[in-house]
């Protein structure tokens, strides 16, 4: 039901994810912050059963925490998503296993701008884009059509911008809002939330670039 | 009186001491010489071989100096039964770290995490501390080349060049005199480790059967550690003669001058 969408460009990444939270058939909420933040320059865009998310998004979040306390380095994005996998996987096969899923973008020196991908079953891709949930039914095809690696950060926004479109003109389920964020070297900015009401405001684009 | 304050280590003499920890490191004081020199382009670890009898099967190449995992190698001195217990250690918290975050574990996190077991056979009940030292070297993508020493009762350091074993205050000041800051090499290092050997081993004349050398250097972006065969710390060993006898031939020239 839920959505999440990144894309990783040269130096960037931006990650962005619905607000709506469900029970049963009904919207409960739609100003859910389904983003969280990891370290400066990491963000975990989670979703899944819910209690499951918060929990293992906090539970992460302070771990990878206390490992810069105790080292007084970071994780690299690569290792914060090995260790997140692994201990997914670890609860997978106990039994209390976590029900989420999640995409992990960050930014390193060394490494640049990383999007990972990690489902439930604790499967870990190194993706340049990743959706999670009905929504990237439609959205992977909008991203294979019009993704370049060197996009600017404006258009890295249009491009989402497409995809939530297509989300609200397509999909039966309601995501009316999206909240979005840039991870880069001068680490992580919020950009302007994606809601019904701003695409109103906005002329369609043209029919096919 | 002090013999109360000897049989187990946990408990402090009135003095303050604790006389096991103290007695393990004088066990390592005879034990055999190990050396490491940090080098702009490297590291290398030297150690002295005890066991040269002929009759000796040779199984193993290297007698104490230790591959860890793909970037980090250590030396030890001491008890070898005892080491062999704590490398297992060391390779076993290597492998947990690489498989908990896909990556090598960075230098100091290695050596600290096996001080905290060698600190807690000082502390707690019915143990003997580890008679053992040991020289670690590494590389890590934070801090670069890295050379540490550990020893029995848990403590632990970063050095340019250190020394454990037989002799070693005096290898140390040794090093302390030919350490060039800031301009050594992995050349100019072995050169020194094999001349800072042959003054503190008591032995006339140094054969590669009594040393071992290994050396850890990054190339195309990937650490390469090496243990150097036979015949190359023979050339070394031939290097540093021909040098000495060179400066002894111009100190009798002088020496003729004046007289």
């Amino acid at each position: 039901m839920e959505c999440l969408i990144g894309v990783a460009f040269k130096d960037f990444v931006v990650l962005a994810s619905d607000k709506t939270n469900a029970y049963s058939l009904f919207v409960v909420k739609d100003d859910e912050e389904k983003l969280f933040k990891i370290s400066d320059k990491l963000v975990m865009a989670i979703a899944g059963e819910s209690g499951d998310t918060v929990q293992f998004a906090e539970f992460i979040s302070k771990n990878i925490q206390l490992y810069k306390m105790r080292n007084g380095y970071s994780l690299s994005p690569k290792a914060a998503a090995v260790y997140t996998r692994r201990n997914l996987a670890d609860y997978l096969r106990s039994r209390t296993p976590y029900n989420v899923n999640m995409l992990i973008g960050g930014y390193s020196e060394d490494e640049g701008a990383k999007l990972f991908f990690i489902d439930y079953l604790a499967s870990l891709m190194d993706l340049p884009y990743a959706c999670h949930g009905y929504g990237g039914l439609i959205t992977v095809s909008i991203l294979d059509r019009y993704y370049r690696e060197n996009m600017t950060q404006a258009e890295a926004y249009e491009l989402i911008k497409m995809c939530v479109r297509e989300i609200h003109k397509r999909l039966v389920i309601n995501l009316a809002n999206f909240k979005v964020q840039v991870i880069s070297k001068d680490g992580i900015k919020d950009l302007p939330d994606i809601t019904i009401q701003s695409l109103a405001s906005e002329p369609l684009p043209p029919k096919s670039p | 009186m002090a013999r109360r304050y000897d049989t187990r280590t946990t408990i402090f003499s009135p003095e303050g001491r604790l006389y096991q920890v103290e007695y393990a490191m004088e066990a390592i004081s005879h034990a055999g010489t190990c050396l490491g020199i940090l080098a702009n382009d490297g590291i290398l670890l030297a150690a002295e071989k005890k066991n040269t009898n002929k009759l000796l099967d040779e199984v193993f190449f290297s007698e104490k100096i230790y591959k860890l995992n793909d970037d980090m190698v250590c030396s030890v001195a001491g008890i070898t039964s005892d080491a062999n217990v704590l490398t297992n250690e060391l390779r076993l918290i290597a492998q947990r770290y690489l498989l908990q975050y896909g990556e090598s574990i960075p230098c100091e996190q290695l050596v600290s995490w096996l001080c905290d077991v060698k600190q807690a056979y000082t502390q707690y009940g019915g143990k003997r501390p580890f008679g053992v030292s040991i020289i670690y070297m590494g590389w890590d993508k934070h801090y670069g080349f890295q050379l540490y020493q550990s020893d029995p009762s848990g403590n632990y350091g970063g050095w340019k060049a250190t020394c454990i074993g037989n002799n070693s205050a005096a290898a140390v000041s040794n090093l302390k005199q030919d350490y060039k800051e800031g301009e050594m090499t992995l050349e100019s290092a072995q050169q020194l480790a094999i001349k800072v050997l042959s003054k503190t081993l008591d032995m006339t004349k140094l054969t590669s059967e009594k040393v071992e050398i290994a050396t850890l250097k990054r190339v195309d972006g990937k650490t390469i550690t090496r243990i150097l065969p036979a015949q190359e710390v023979e050339a070394l060993i031939a290097e540093y003669e021909k040098q000495e006898a060179f400066l002894e031939a111009q100190k009798k020239e002088k020496q003729e001058k004046k007289s």
